[in-house]
C-alpha cells in the first residue's frame, strides 16, 4: 500500500491538499476515520473571511490588522499576511470547484460581519458554509480520481532516521492493523475540544488523534493552552449559534434583560464577559427577534432548526439560552513556512496545525480560510517533497501489529472511561476553562495525572472484532488524556493572561 | 421508557430520559448499559449524515428524532449493515462518481446572481445521509440504479449556471438514472434537508428532452418517443 502523497484526515484541509498535491502529479491517497463529507469542517457556518469588499470597503491591510490584534500579539505576522493575502484567491477557487455561496443584489459573493472584523468580510452560503465547501471539494476530489479510503483511524506515524515512511490504521471495518508507506505524510485531522466533552460545540470526533500520534513521533506541538469557547453554544446541548447572528444584530440578555457587552468583540473577551454573568447567578440569551422572520429564515435557518429541536424554542419569538463552550483549538502542532513539521516529510494543515495565524484567539471566519490556504500549501509542498524524493521508498520495518492488541495486560476492567471522560470535560470546563487560576489548574493537574495512573484499570469492553467503536472510543479517551496532560501542563507553565488563556491570579 | 433495537437479534432496552433525541438515548445505552451497542454519529446537528437510521419503519437522523416510549429502531436498508446500526454508505457514495456530479467549470467563472443561486440551493444542503437510498423501492430492486442523492447532485451542477457544459452530465445519467424512477415521492418524504429528489429528477427528464433523449419506456411500441397524441413522453 503505497503513496508519493498520504494524507489522515478528509476534511477541508485534507481534501485540499490531496486536490494541490495531485496537480502536481504525484499520487495521492486520503484516509479518514469516518466518510469524508462527516468531517467537522461540515459544522463551521459562519463564514470564509477575504477582503472582497463586495459588501462595503474592506481591505488585506485591515483583515491582517484585525487578525492580529484578535490574536493578542501571539501570531506569525508573515503567517497572517500570506494567509489574509491568499484568502481572495481561496474565495475565487473554491467558487469555480462549485461552492454555492450567497450572492449579493449585483451578483456577488455575499459577504456579512462577525466579531473583531472592521467590515462584513465572511462570504457565507447561508449558515452551511462548511457543508457546502466541504461537498464542493469532497466532488472535485472524486471528479480527479483521489483515492479515499473510509473509516481508518490513525495509530502511529512511522518513521526512520531519514523521516517519515507511513502510518499505522486502526480499520475499524475489519479490526485489523494495516500499514500505509508514503514518501510524505499530511496530517489534516482535526482539532481537541472534544477534551471538554459535551461542554465543546464539535463533533463527537474532535479528539485530536493526529496531533497526539505527531507528538509520539517527535514532532513539536505549540500553544496548546489556548482553547477558544465560542460565546453561543445552546445551553443544554453546546451546540453552535454562529457569530453571523450576532453580526447581524443579535443583543446578549441577561435574566434582567439587559445588555452587559458590546457583542462584536473578538470571541475570547464576549465569552468572558458571558462566564461573569453566568457565575454571577444570570442566565445569559440570544435575542435576534427583532431581526424578523425573513432575515432569520434566509441567513440563519439552520439555527432556527437547531434552537426549536434541543431547546423547544423559536428564535423567532423567544430568547435562546445560551452558554460559552469550547469551539476552536488554537494549538497544534508546530509548523513552518511550508506547512512541514520538524520530521521531514511530514506536513500539517487545518486545525491540528499551528501556523501562528490565530496566537491567543482566532478571529471568526479565519479557520475555514486556513484549511483552504494551508491545505494548498501542504499539499504543494509535501507533493514537492515526494518528487524530491524519487528514490524507491524507504520500507517500512520492524512493525510489531501486536502491540495494538486490544488490550496491553491481563488487568480486569475496573474502571468506566465514559464516565471518566465525562467528568474530565466537566472539570476542563472549570477549571482549564475560560478563567483559570494556579489553584484550579493544580487540582486539573493532579486529577489527570491519578487518571493515568489508572489507566490499566480501564479498557474498551466489547471484544469483538467488526466495528468496535467502543475500542476506537478507547483509543480517543487515551488521545483525549495525552493531550489534557500537555494542556493543563501548558496552562500552568504561562502565568500571564493573554487572549483565550486568561488567568485570574 | 423502553426502546427495541435491531442489532443480529432483537434488543429491548429501558432508559430513563424524556423529550430527548434518539442519539441521546443511543449514547445513554452504550455508555450505561451496554457497550458493544455499534452506531455512527458525529455532529449531533443534522449536517455530518452519520446517524441515519429508521425509527419505526422510517428513515430519520437520530440526532434529530425525537424518542418515543416502544420506538423500534433499525438500520437503513438497501444496503449492507456492518453492525447493529452501522451501515457500509461506500456503494451508494460511488453513485456520486458514477453520475459525474461534479464541477467541470474551468477558466473564467460565470457570476452567479441571487436568482441563480436560489435554482440550487436547497440542493446543495443534501448532506449525504442515505436516508433517500434506504426508502428508494427503485434501488431496493436495481442495485444499479444511480439514486436519489447522486441524482440530486446532478442537478445542482446542471443547474448551476456556472457550468457551460452539461452534456456530458446529462449523457451519464440516461441508463440506470432518470428514467428508472417511478416518481414515487419516497426520498422527499424521509429527506432531514427537505430535498425532492424526485422534483429533480422531473426537471432532469425535461432537460434531457431538451438534449434530444426520451423516455426509452415508451421508444419502439409507441412511434419512437411519442406518445399516442404525439407529444414527447416525458
Amino acid at each position: 500500500m503505497k503513496s508519493d502523497v498520504l494524507i489522515i484526515g478528509a476534511g477541508g484541509a485534507g481534501l485540499t491538499a490531496a486536490l494541490h498535491a495531485k496537480e502536481k502529479g504525484v499520487s495521492v491517497r486520503v484516509l479518514t476515520k469516518e466518510y469524508p463529507t462527516r468531517a467537522q469542517t461540515c459544522m463551521a457556518q459562519g463564514g470564509i473571511n477575504a477582503a472582497l469588499g463586495n459588501n462595503g470597503e474592506d481591505s488585506v491591510a485591515a483583515h491582517i490588522a484585525n487578525t492580529l490584534k484578535s490574536a493578542h500579539g501571539m501570531a506569525n505576522e508573515d503567517a497572517v499576511r500570506h494567509l489574509c493575502q491568499s484568502a481572495p484567491e481561496a474565495v475565487e477557487w473554491l467558487d469555480s470547484i462549485g461552492v454555492c455561496f450567497s450572492r449579493t443584489k449585483d451578483a456577488k459573493i455575499a459577504q456579512r460581519s462577525l466579531g473583531g472584523a472592521s467590515a462584513p468580510r465572511a462570504c457565507h452560503a447561508q449558515d452551511y458554509t462548511g457543508l457546502k465547501i466541504l461537498h464542493s471539494l469532497y466532488d472535485k476530489c472524486l471528479s480527479e480520481g483521489v483515492e479515499i479510503l473510509n473509516e481508518k483511524f490513525l495509530l502511529d506515524i512511522i518513521t526512520n532516521e531519514d523521516g517519515v515512511c507511513g502510518v499505522s490504521v486502526l480499520d475499524i471495518r475489519s479490526g485489523e492493523v494495516e500499514i500505509y508507506e508514503s514518501k510524505s505524510v499530511i496530517l489534516a485531522t482535526g482539532g481537541y475540544s472534544r477534551v471538554y466533552d459535551r461542554y465543546s460545540t464539535n463533533s463527537t470526533a474532535s479528539t485530536g488523534d493526529g496531533i497526539v500520534s505527531a507528538l509520539r513521533a517527535g514532532a513539536k506541538l505549540k500553544d496548546m493552552a489556548f482553547v477558544q469557547f465560542h460565546p453561543t453554544g445552546l445551553k443544554n446541548s453546546s451546540i453552535l449559534i454562529s457569530e453571523s447572528a450576532r453580526g447581524a444584530g443579535g443583543y446578549l440578555l441577561n435574566s434582567k434583560a439587559e445588555r452587559f457587552v458590546d457583542e462584536l468583540r473578538p470571541r475570547d473577551e464576549v465569552a468572558r464577559a458571558i462566564n461573569e454573568q453566568i457565575l454571577n447567578g444570570e442566565e445569559v440569551f440570544l435575542d435576534i427577534r427583532h431581526l424578523g422572520e425573513e432575515f432569520i429564515n434566509e441567513e440563519l435557518p439552520q439555527e432556527r432548526k437547531l434552537a426549536k429541536l434541543y431547546e423547544n424554542i423559536d428564535p423567532l419569538t423567544d430568547l435562546i439560552p445560551i452558554k460559552p463552550v469550547a469551539h476552536y483549538t488554537m494549538g497544534g502542532i508546530e509548523v513552518d513556512k511550508n506547512s512541514s513539521t520538524c520530521i521531514k516529510g511530514l506536513y500539517a494543515a487545518g486545525e491540528c496545525a499551528n501556523h501562528g495565524v490565530h496566537g491567543a484567539n482566532r478571529l471568526g471566519g479565519n479557520s475555514l480560510l486556513e484549511l483552504i490556504v494551508f491545505g494548498k500549501q501542504a499539499g504543494q509542498s509535501a507533493a514537492a517533497y515526494a518528487l524530491a524524493h524519487n528514490a524507491a521508498h524507504t520500507a517500512v520495518e520492524n512493525i510489531d501489529v501486536n502491540k495494538y492488541a486490544q488490550r496491553d495486560d491481563e488487568n480486569a476492567i475496573e474502571l468506566d472511561f465514559y464516565k471518566i471522560k465525562e467528568e474530565i470535560g466537566e472539570l476542563f470546563y472549570k477549571n482549564v476553562g475560560i478563567v483559570r487560576c494556579e489553584k484550579d489548574l493544580l487540582l486539573a493537574q493532579d486529577t489527570i495525572k491519578e487518571i493515568q495512573s489508572k489507566l490499566y484499570l480501564m479498557g474498551a469492553e466489547d471484544t469483538s472484532k467488526i466495528y468496535n467503536t467502543n475500542r476506537v472510543e478507547f483509543l480517543e479517551f487515551k488521545n483525549i488524556l495525552e493531550l489534557c496532560a500537555y494542556v493543563v501542563r501548558e496552562a500552568l507553565n504561562i502565568k500571564e493572561s493573554c487572549g483565550a488563556h486568561y488567568r485570574v491570579d | 421508557m423502553k426502546i427495541t433495537i435491531q442489532r443480529e437479534s432483537l434488543h429491548s432496552y429501558e432508559v430513563d430520559l424524556e423529550d430527548v433525541t434518539l442519539l441521546e438515548v443511543l449514547h445513554k445505552i452504550k455508555h450505561t448499559q451496554d457497550s458493544s451497542l455499534t452506531y455512527a454519529s458525529g455532529c449531533r446537528s443534522s449536517v455530518c449524515g452519520s446517524c441515519s437510521m429508521r425509527a419505526n419503519g422510517r428513515e430519520v437522523l437520530a440526532c434529530s428524532y425525537k424518542v418515543q416510549d416502544g420506538d423500534l429502531i433499525e438500520p437503513l436498508k438497501n444496503v449492507s449493515v456492518i453492525r447493529d446500526l452501522v451501515v457500509d454508505m461506500d456503494k451508494a457514495l460511488s453513485f456520486n462518481a458514477k453520475a459525474k456530479a461534479w464541477s467541470l467549470v474551468s477558466g473564467e467563472v460565470n457570476s452567479v446572481s441571487q436568482e441563480n443561486e436560489k435554482l440550487n440551493e436547497v440542493q446543495s444542503d443534501c448532506i449525504l445521509c442515505g436516508s433517500c437510498y434506504s426508502a428508494c423501492p427503485v434501488y431496493a430492486v436495481n442495485g444499479e440504479f444511480l439514486g436519489p442523492f447522486s441524482l440530486t447532485r446532478v442537478w445542482k451542477y446542471v443547474s448551476d449556471v456556472r457550468e457551460e457544459d452539461t452534456k456530458e452530465k446529462i449523457d451519464t445519467i440516461q441508463t440506470n438514472g432518470i428514467w428508472d424512477c417511478t416518481l414515487c415521492n419516497e426520498c422527499t418524504v424521509v429527506c432531514p434537508q427537505e430535498i425532492s429528489s424526485k422534483a429533480d429528477i422531473e426537471k432532469l427528464r425535461a432537460r434531457s428532452a431538451m438534449d434530444g433523449y426520451f423516455d426509452p419506456s415508451f421508444s419502439g411500441g409507441f412511434g419512437g418517443g411519442f406518445s399516442f397524441d404525439g407529444s414527447p413522453s416525458f
